[in-house]
Formats: C-alpha cells, sequence, structure tokens
C-alpha cells in the first residue's frame, strides 16, 4: 500500500494591499479566510472570528478572500461580487457583515434591501452585480485558494500555514495564540 | 509508488477502461480523451460528506482544469443512478463513472481499491498519450484539493512547450 502522504499546505497567494484587512496592520498574527456567503459552516465561524478579533486586538488581523462554490451555492458568486460592490464604495466590511449575518437571504431582493439597508445604492450595486463587474476579482482569489490547496469552505490559514483545527472560539485562540509565539 | 499493490506510479501505461457515464448506457473511459491530459478522481461513495466537498470543488475549479485541456472523470463503485442523482445535488457537470459491475475492476487495475469494498481517495493525471504522469492518495476522510492535480498539468503543459520548442 502506497502511504498517504499528508502535507501541509501553504498559502501561495501573499497578502497585498488589493486584499481586504480587518485589524492591525503590524499585527503579528494574519489570518487568511477562504469564504463562501452561502456557506453554513463558514456562516458558523463568523462570530468566532469576529469575537477572536476583538479579544486578540493588536495581534490578530483578519483577511477575508472569495471561494464561492456556485455549483452547490447558487447565491455565492453574486453575493461576493456584492460584497466587491460595496468594497468599491469603502464598505467591504459592513456588506460582508450583513452577508454571514443574513445567509438565509442573499436572493436578488433581499440582498438589495441590505445594500440599502448599509446606505448604498441598491440599483447601481445590482447592476454591477448584473454585468459581473467585480466577477475577476472574485475569481482571482478562488484560483489563489485553489493553488494554496484550499479544498472547501472556510479554510483558514494563519500567518501561510493552512488551519486544519477547529473553527469554534476556543480552537481559534488557541491557534492564534501558538502562532503568535512562533 | 513502485509497490506493485499500491496506487499506479508515474512512468507506467494507464489501464484503458470505458465505465457507464449516464443512465441511457454511454460509457467513456480516458480512451476517449487521447491528445488531452486526463484527470481520474476516485472516491469512496457519493454522498459521504468529505466527497461531495471534492467533487463540488472540482466542478467549481473547472475553468481551471479547462485552461490545460484537461478532462476530469470521477469514478466511484456506486450505481449510474446514484451517480446522476449526487452530481443534480452538487451541480456536478463532467462525468461521474459508474465502476460498479464487476465492483471495482477499474479501481483494482489502478491500485486504488481498498479492502472496505470502495475506491481508494486517489488522484490520478494522465498525460496526452495516456501515460500516468502524477498520482496520489489520501485518506478517505481527507479532501485532497485541487493544488496538486493543478501543478501536475502545469508540468504536463510546460513539458510540452518546451518539447515543442
Amino acid at each position: 500500500m502506497t502511504t498517504p502522504l499528508q502535507v501541509t499546505a501553504r498559502l501561495r497567494t501573499p497578502v497585498t494591499g488589493a486584499d481586504h484587512v480587518r485589524g492591525a496592520d503590524d499585527a503579528p498574527v494574519t489570518v487568511v479566510e477562504y469564504g463562501d456567503f452561502q456557506c453554513q459552516y463558514c456562516g458558523a465561524a463568523y462570530p468566532n472570528l469576529h469575537e477572536l478579533l476583538r479579544q486578540r486586538e493588536g495581534t490578530v488581523r483578519l483577511v477575508y478572500r472569495h471561494f464561492p462554490i456556485a455549483n452547490v451555492h447558487p447565491y455565492a458568486e453574486s453575493a461576493a461580487e456584492a460584497a466587491e460592490a460595496a468594497g468599491a464604495r469603502g464598505k467591504f466590511w459592513e456588506m460582508h457583515d450583513w452577508l454571514f449575518e443574513h445567509q438565509d437571504q442573499l436572493d436578488p431582493v433581499h440582498l438589495s434591501l441590505g445594500v440599502e439597508q448599509l446606505g448604498m445604492p441598491p440599483d447601481e450595486i445590482g447592476a454591477e452585480v448584473e454585468r459581473q463587474a467585480h466577477a475577476d476579482r472574485v475569481r482571482r482569489d478562488f484560483v489563489g485558494g485553489i493553488r494554496s490547496g484550499v479544498n472547501g469552505t472556510p479554510t483558514l490559514f494563519l500567518n501561510d500555514v493552512r488551519h486544519d483545527g477547529g473553527y469554534s472560539l476556543a480552537d481559534l485562540l488557541a491557534a492564534v495564540d501558538a502562532a503568535a509565539e512562533t | 509508488m513502485t509497490d506493485p499493490n499500491g496506487l499506479i506510479g508515474p512512468g507506467r501505461p494507464a489501464p484503458d477502461f470505458a465505465l457507464p457515464a449516464t443512465p441511457d448506457g454511454r460509457r467513456t473511459g480516458p480512451g476517449d480523451y487521447r491528445g488531452r491530459p486526463v484527470v481520474l478522481a476516485f472516491y469512496p461513495a457519493d454522498w459521504s460528506p468529505v466527497c461531495g466537498d471534492q467533487m463540488a470543488l472540482y466542478q467549481a475549479a473547472m475553468p481551471e482544469f479547462e485552461r490545460y485541456g484537461a478532462a476530469v472523470l470521477g469514478i466511484s463503485v456506486d450505481s449510474i443512478w446514484s451517480h446522476r442523482a449526487f452530481a443534480e445535488s452538487q451541480g456536478i457537470r463532467f462525468p461521474l463513472l459508474a465502476d460498479f459491475e464487476p465492483k471495482g475492476a477499474v479501481a483494482r487495475a489502478y491500485g486504488a481499491y481498498a479492502p472496505s469494498g470502495e475506491a481508494d481517495r486517489a488522484l490520478v493525471v494522465l498525460d496526452q498519450k495516456g501515460t500516468v504522469a502524477w498520482s496520489h492518495v489520501s485518506p478517505p476522510d481527507v479532501n485532497p484539493g485541487a493544488d496538486g492535480i493543478l501543478d501536475a498539468l502545469e508540468r504536463l503543459c510546460s513539458n510540452r512547450e518546451v518539447m515543442a520548442g
């Protein structure tokens, strides 16, 4: 029998100025999340990541990259592109939070209500999503994830090393604290 | 990869086969794609949670495989009816082949048949002439992702450019 070979995947696409970053620029630990706004596991990890950033302020920063599995989640791609449209208006994280807090309301009608709630023009953003103005950006994130060994969502990298543990707050705190010490 | 009982290794000619791909009895196999790289993705079973993710991931990654002109074939011991329902639930449009009768014959020929009666979670990339270029077996509960496949395809295509030049 060939022995199964386990190689820990590493992030191959470095964090750049084009990324969406939340938290201190000089934080010693960078968590890169590959996520899908319609994925229930990402939705479950979302409040834990939020709390992680609060409890380890200054130690950890979060980068969010898109990894929509559109064949399983029909609204994942449009949600990701809507987040980019919001990002172009300086409101990426507001939209990111709204999407994860309204995962059962990602259809176009509810999404446009969300956009309006956040003080952005729903018709303009709807048109950008419709003509896939931000599709290339979403695709770039996805491809970089694929090449880095992302095999599902959420996938996290802590300082470029894939996190193969759990997503509970306790697991995340322990992983970040360990990464901060190395 | 030299163990005769293990997964087929690089440099070996890939055994050709044709397995049922659709309920109407259409069969396909790597021979239908000669001249293109072929990715054979053996997996234990339709519906087990990790496989769902793995095959759904390959559908989402299809534009990247297509950049290398590669064909992707999923293979398990499930029947064509199970495959059809599974493919519909996951939005999978590439062929899922039924290694159903005689059970696991193709998986055995590739050294990818597990004692549990399912295929191993094994990836085999064939070059344009049907020779094994890369292979990899993962633990049954680990989704191997697509990075190893894409690295292998990239090497195949860059070698080809060198040969053509």
